[in-house]
């Protein structure tokens, strides 16, 4: 497993607790797994997608995420209507390992109200929030 | 350490069966026909299923060469954890394949098969005894069968009060199956965080529970190997909400004669005749989860039944209230002869081998706490924890440890299990091993633990011995070859 300086934590991203990130894109909200989040569960060998048009709040399950090891329960980062899921990563699910922040995006969301993706953390808060966790 | 355990010795290739054999080989001869011939249904005619032509030698050395690869209770210590590995004594065997079981059809009439039923009927009443329910059904096939019996009990009882209710409380120490059970019968499962020192706190259930809260389903001793000790003061809780009680029964092998699941406040258990009563478990055969329920809750239990009148065993199906049937005929009974002939064997013996089991549970976790991270440094009951965390600078994970084990020739514990524990190993030795193998266990573990820090690659690439090496087991998820 990686140590926290060899995690890759872009800053074009704000990410949860739970360990997903959102990326504002124009109007919508892309989101997925970070870096750390695929590197502790090991190789992805299955994503549990929404439907698009599905409406979740922020912090609750849209999905799961299967490794080797275990299932892991997604959350939203924002909360709004699912308007795409990334398709591929039925295929490849692997994508979530290899390039978690590009290839491996999981959902866009129209989001309900565009300020809550501010209140997510930034990179520094979440590298502190790891480092706590020992 | 004396000598390994592990060891390498001949052992033979094997393809598989489609790939063996020659077009008009044989291996047995029917019999010569004595009675007329009569046609058959035109609707079932056809080709028949493509098996291979192999003779009697053949599939005899096929089977014998992969038992060779196999890993068995009988072959050595197999500490998986919350899976209660005991080893099965050969008299269960003996005694169920006696002629008059062995050869009794389902199909018997009360009056010719009084001995069956009576086995059946008096299996029932130990486990009530053994676990201080009023009521037990031996008809589920397993233990998720039993806690689905359990959970259709809930509903069924809810229905009868004309108030059903929609969710059902799962602590995050249950067994994984628990809200699978609890879906199948349309319960949405709420988790319930267990507290710092890894058991329920009353004050997190009184904040969930409500007037739509079916129940909840505790697994006690939990997968963390603690005893929930305020059980009774959550089983209040949930009482008082109008609320009933199941326990997962598959740690029982902790609390045999020494805890009374009723005095706990428990109203519907599930038992694993395969963990706890020693019957042949994981591809050894089928397994058996009786459910056992309080008296206010016997009128629900499957049908048939098995009862007494006037000193002759009936099977009754006359319980209006039954959520029916469950499996067919009455279970899988040749498993119920073999925990019957356990229960009988052992006597007041199965409280000594509760109590052994959690002495050596406990062995174990002192033994190894400051070789391996034990996350909840207190008394356990039967199965211990420990995770990688001190293992962690040197790389090495959970999973490499437990192949490693298989070098030295121990069955691996049970890894990444419970989801509370990042990284964890959980081991369960039973009753079954002796000080000297509990010894040699600790002192593998030990060599293990050294041998991260001095030669990590030695455990990356284990297991080396086995037949099979270490397996892919992402491209077997993501590309499962299902054809035979």
């Amino acid at each position: 497993m990686k140590e926290l300086s060899q995690l890759n934590l872009p800053d074009d991203v704000r990410y949860t607790t739970e360990h997903e990130w959102g990326r504002q894109e124009g109007d919508k909200v892309r989101a997925g797994v970070s870096d750390y989040a695929q590197d502790q569960l090991g190789e992805i060998v299955f994503v549990e997608l929404p439907q698009i048009g599905e409406t979740f709040g922020k912090g609750e399950e849209f999905g799961t995420l299967e490794s080797v090891k275990a299932v892991s329960e997604l959350f939203m980062p924002v909360g709004g209507e699912i308007i795409a899921v990334n398709d591929k990563l039925k295929e490849s699910p692997e994508l979530v390992n290899q390039d978690p922040y590009q290839g491996g995006w999981m959902i866009e969301i129209r989001p309900d109200d565009p300020a809550e993706l501010d209140t997510l953390m930034k990179k520094d808060a979440y590298l502190d929030m790891l480092g706590g966790q020992g | 350490m004396k000598e390994m355990l592990g060891t390498k010795g001949l052992i033979l290739n094997e393809p598989l069966l489609w790939e063996r054999g020659k077009k008009g080989r044989i291996g047995f001869s029917l019999p010569r026909r004595d009675v007329e011939s009569a046609p058959t249904d035109k609707d079932i005619e056809g080709e028949g299923p493509n098996f291979p032509d192999l003779s009697e030698v053949e599939v005899i050395r096929h089977f014998t060469r992969l038992s060779q690869w196999n890993f068995g209770v009988d072959t050595g210590m197999y500490p998986l954890g919350s899976c209660t590995m005991k080893y099965n004594p050969k008299t269960n065997e003996r005694q169920a394949a006696l002629p008059g079981f062995a050869g009794a059809s389902p199909l018997l009439p009360a009056s010719l098969c009084q001995g069956t039923l009576k086995l059946i009927y008096e299996t029932e009443r130990f486990l009530a005894e053994i676990t201080g329910m009023d009521a037990v059904s031996v008809q589920p096939a397993a233990g998720a069968h039993g806690e689905l019996a359990g959970m259709l009990i809930f509903y069924a009882y809810h229905k009868s009060l004309c108030k059903p209710r929609s969710k059902i409380l799962i602590p995050d120490t249950a067994h994984g199956t628990n809200p699978a059970s609890a879906s199948l019968c349309s319960f949405k499962s709420v988790p319930v965080k267990s507290d710092e020192r890894g058991v329920l706190s009353p004050e997190t259930v009184a904040s969930l529970m409500d007037e739509d809260t079916a129940g909840i389903m505790v697994t006690n001793p939990n997968t963390l190997g603690l005893f929930e000790e305020n059980i009774r003061k959550v089983a209040e809780i949930v009482h008082s909400k109008g609320g009933l009680v199941y326990c997962d029964g598959a740690n029982m092998n902790a609390l045999m004669g020494i805890a009374d699941m009723n005095a706990m406040g428990v109203d519907v258990l599930h038992l694993n005749l395969h963990k706890t009563f020693s019957t042949p478990h994981g591809g050894g055969g089928p397994g058996a989860g009786p459910v056992c329920v309080k008296k206010h809750l016997e009128a629900f239990l499957p049908v048939p039944r098995v009862i007494e009148k006037e000193g002759k065993y009936l099977l009754s199906e006359d319980f209006p209230q039954s959520v029916g049937k469950l499996h067919a005929f009455y279970g899988n009974f040749g498993v119920i002869i073999k925990a019957y002939s356990y229960i009988l064997s052992m006597g007041h013996y199965l409280k000594k081998a509760s109590q052994l089991a959690v002495l050596n549970a406990n062995y174990i976790k002192e033994k190894l706490k400051g070789t391996f991270h034990l996350p909840f440094d207190r008394p356990c009951m039967h199965e211990c924890v420990f995770s990688d965390k001190f293992q962690e600078p040197d790389r090495i994970t959970t999973l490499d440890i437990a192949k490693r084990l298989m070098d030295y020739g121990f069955h691996p514990p049970t890894i990444y299990f419970p989801l509370v524990v990042h990284g964890s190993v959980m081991i369960e030795p039973t009753e079954t091993e002796c000080k000297e193998n509990l010894d040699l266990f600790i002192e593998t573990m030990k060599a293990i633990a050294q041998e991260a820090k001095e030669n990590p690659e030695l455990l990356r690439e284990a297991p080396k011995t086995p037949k099979v090496r270490r397996m892919d087991e992402t491209a077997a998820a993501r590309h499962p070859c299902l054809a035979g």
